[in-house]
């Protein structure tokens, strides 16, 4: 059992390995072990230094042309065969929607648990990994430990800051390993049609839920967005029924964190609610009085959010003066 | 003939969950099953084939530890041919790999197939592993988060939808192929429809039917908690006379709490 050891991070996308470094940190240090990281992909052995500043004792490079794009089966026979050689004790693995297929192909490979989309993570005091993830549509947050190594975790984005980058030194270790040829062939991709900023680095959202009746009402957001320089957000029926918006806040859509989070005319449905959990202030603006929102936020006003929202922004931009 | 199997979950219907207020505890055991929502599209993709190649046969394919015919009547009336039900006491705590384990015996006992057909994630437990794991398991080329599909001849193409761009994917069958709820919207089987579905035959296996190794299910994870989470909110109910004054002491409160300023 003890054969197995160290810490292992891997992401395609950059900004997810850095902010999972200073998780992988914690807790390399918590179990004293070393924290490593997975490094693939072609002409990437730039990025090396960077991850070690960011807390890594270990770059395991692959650098490969067969790497450039993500490619399933390419990407698990690296990883697998890493893992087989080098036996972590713990990997953590972004949740994208690339690598999660791959977390849990590697688990099945390698015979091993996976304990998917985990935002919290502790090591308790008979040094077990603990992985907190939500569950049943928002009903419920699930801990999980591990019976077997090596422990797989999926962490989704923005769940984690990025620690801050510090002089260190650490170890890189090329390595040749034998890549799977893909069983599927890419023929396009085309960036994804979405609003140009990212909801989840939001300080301020607005959102809307079913209470807006019109397209064009959704002025009335974007006005006061831009009084607190937020975004605008939704609930899903608003994207997927609706078409008004091509995304949503909830668990199927993004959690968010913002300082502020304003839902108008969102009933409160967990699975919406499961979102923004993480907001520090939570503001409800609903006409029905016993809509289920009012019990998990902050401030709650009752009223029509066509009359709220014009006067709430004037009564900023005045306080604000 | 063409023949697709469909993976379906029985989920606990989370929309119906109660919780207990006191113990945090969520009452499973008496809240209503339904087929997971993602895996109703996946179905309703398989009966879109159908309709389209017409000499198709869909299965549907369900590993669970309670009685789930209730739950695939409904898939029979959708338009599924048949149902086979792995059910089977010894399931009760399994996990991912223990799913994925079952459900891929049970398709290699079926025999041929083109294409495998699941849901991207699951209603109730969220993890999304599932069908990954069986594609690991039976060795077949995997398309997940898939939005849009077609099939012809041989060929699956796909759409899938990734953080930041759309991929088109094309691999040759048999193919494992994993759908988002964005894909369709699936039907509600008709009164003629649930009536012809009665006929529909349901094969119900157990563990020791597909000889099932006893230690290939044995959990690698351990649920230690599952809680309603606590909220700890402020529940502060803004009252005024008139709309003006609500606005102003909203305004007050969120300058006061230092969530709004100018930057
Ligand atoms: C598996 C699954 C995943 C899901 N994921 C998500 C998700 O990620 N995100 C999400 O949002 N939903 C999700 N849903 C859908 C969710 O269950 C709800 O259907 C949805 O959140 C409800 O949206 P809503 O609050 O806008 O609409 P409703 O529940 O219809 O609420 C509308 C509210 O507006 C109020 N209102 C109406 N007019 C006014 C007015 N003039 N002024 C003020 N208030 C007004 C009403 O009182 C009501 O409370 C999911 C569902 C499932 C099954």
């Amino acid at each position: 059992m003890s054969e197995y050891k160290d810490v292992w991070v891997f992401s395609e996308r950059h900004d997810l390995m850095l902010e999972m470094l200073g998780k992988g940190r914690e807790i390399a240090d918590k179990l004293q072990m070393e924290l490593g990281v997975v490094l693939v992909g072609f002409n990437v052995q730039r990025k090396a230094d960077e991850l070690i500043r960011y807390g890594a004792d270990k770059v395991y490079l692959v650098d490969d042309q067969a790497l450039e794009l993500f490619q399933l089966e390419a990407y698990l026979s690296v990883l697998h065969s890493l893992a087989t050689s080098h036996k972590p004790q713990v990997i953590l693995i972004g949740s994208t929607r690339n690598a999660k297929p791959l977390a849990a192909r590697l688990a099945t490979r390698l015979d091993a648990g996976c304990a998917p989309d985990c935002a919290k993570l502790s090591v308790d005091e008979q040094k077990r990994l603990v992985c907190e993830r939500i569950t049943y549509g928002g009903n419920a947050a699930t801990k999980i430990a591990f019976r077997a190594k090596p422990q797989i975790v999926t962490i989704p984005s923005r769940a984690f800051e990025k620690p801050a980058p510090k002089d260190r030194t650490g170890q890189i270790l090329k390595l040749d390993v034998k890549i799977e040829a893909p069983k599927t062939e890419i023929v396009d991709t085309k960036p994804l049609e979405t609003s140009a900023v990212r909801i989840e680095d939001a300080d301020v959202i607005i959102s809307c839920g079913r209470g807006l009746e019109k397209k064009d009402d959704k002025v009335l957001l974007d006005e006061l967005a831009s009084v607190l320089c937020g975004q605008v957000g939704c609930s899903r029926p608003l994207a997927e029924d609706r078409k008004w918006f091509t995304e949503w806040v909830g668990l199927s859509g993004h959690k968010v964190k913002p300082k502020l989070y304003i839902a108008c005319g969102i009933s409160g449905v967990i699975q919406h609610v499961a979102g923004i959990r993480d907001a520090k202030v939570i503001v409800a603006i609903n006409k029905d009085e016993n809509a289920p929102i009012f019990e998990l936020a902050d401030y709650g006003v009752v009223g029509n959010l066509y009359e709220i929202l014009p006067a709430l922004k004037e009564a900023l931009e005045r306080q604000l003066q | 003939m063409k023949r697709i199997i469909v993976c379906l979950k029985q989920a606990v219907d989370v929309s119906q969950l109660k919780v207990n207020p006191t113990t945090r505890q969520l009452m499973t055991a008496s809240a209503p099953r339904k087929i997971s929502d993602f895996d109703k599209n996946a179905l309703e993709e398989a009966i879109k084939i159908k309709e389209k190649l017409g000499d198709v046969e869909i299965f549907t394919l369900t590993v669970t530890s309670e009685d789930a015919k209730a739950v695939l009547r409904e898939a029979l009336a959708m338009g599924a041919d048949k149902a086979y039900v792995v059910n089977d006491p010894s399931f009760r705590d399994v996990d991912t790999l223990g799913t994925a384990y079952v459900l891929a015996e049970a398709i290699k006992k079926i025999g041929e197939f083109n294409l495998v057909l699941c849901g991207e994630t699951s209603l109730d437990s969220f993890s999304g592993l599932v069908g990954s794991r069986l594609a690991e398991l039976l060795d077949l080329p995997q398309i997940s988060s898939v939005r849009k599909l077609s099939f012809e001849g041989d060929v699956v193409a796909a759409e899938r939808v990734l953080e930041d761009a759309v991929e088109t994917v094309k691999a040759k069958v048999p193919v494992l192929v994993m759908v988002t709820r964005e894909i369709n919207q699936p039907r509600i089987p008709s009164l003629m429809m649930i009536m012809k579905a009665s006929k529909k035959e349901i094969v119900t296996w157990t563990a020791a039917d597909l000889g099932v190794q006893m230690d290939k299910l044995g959990s690698k994870i351990e649920i230690m908690e599952v809680l309603a989470p606590k909220t700890e909110r402020k529940k502060i109910r803004i009252t005024g006379e008139n709309v003006q004054e609500l606005a102003d002491k909203l305004a007050k409160a969120l300058i006061q709490e230092g969530v709004v300023g100018r930057r």
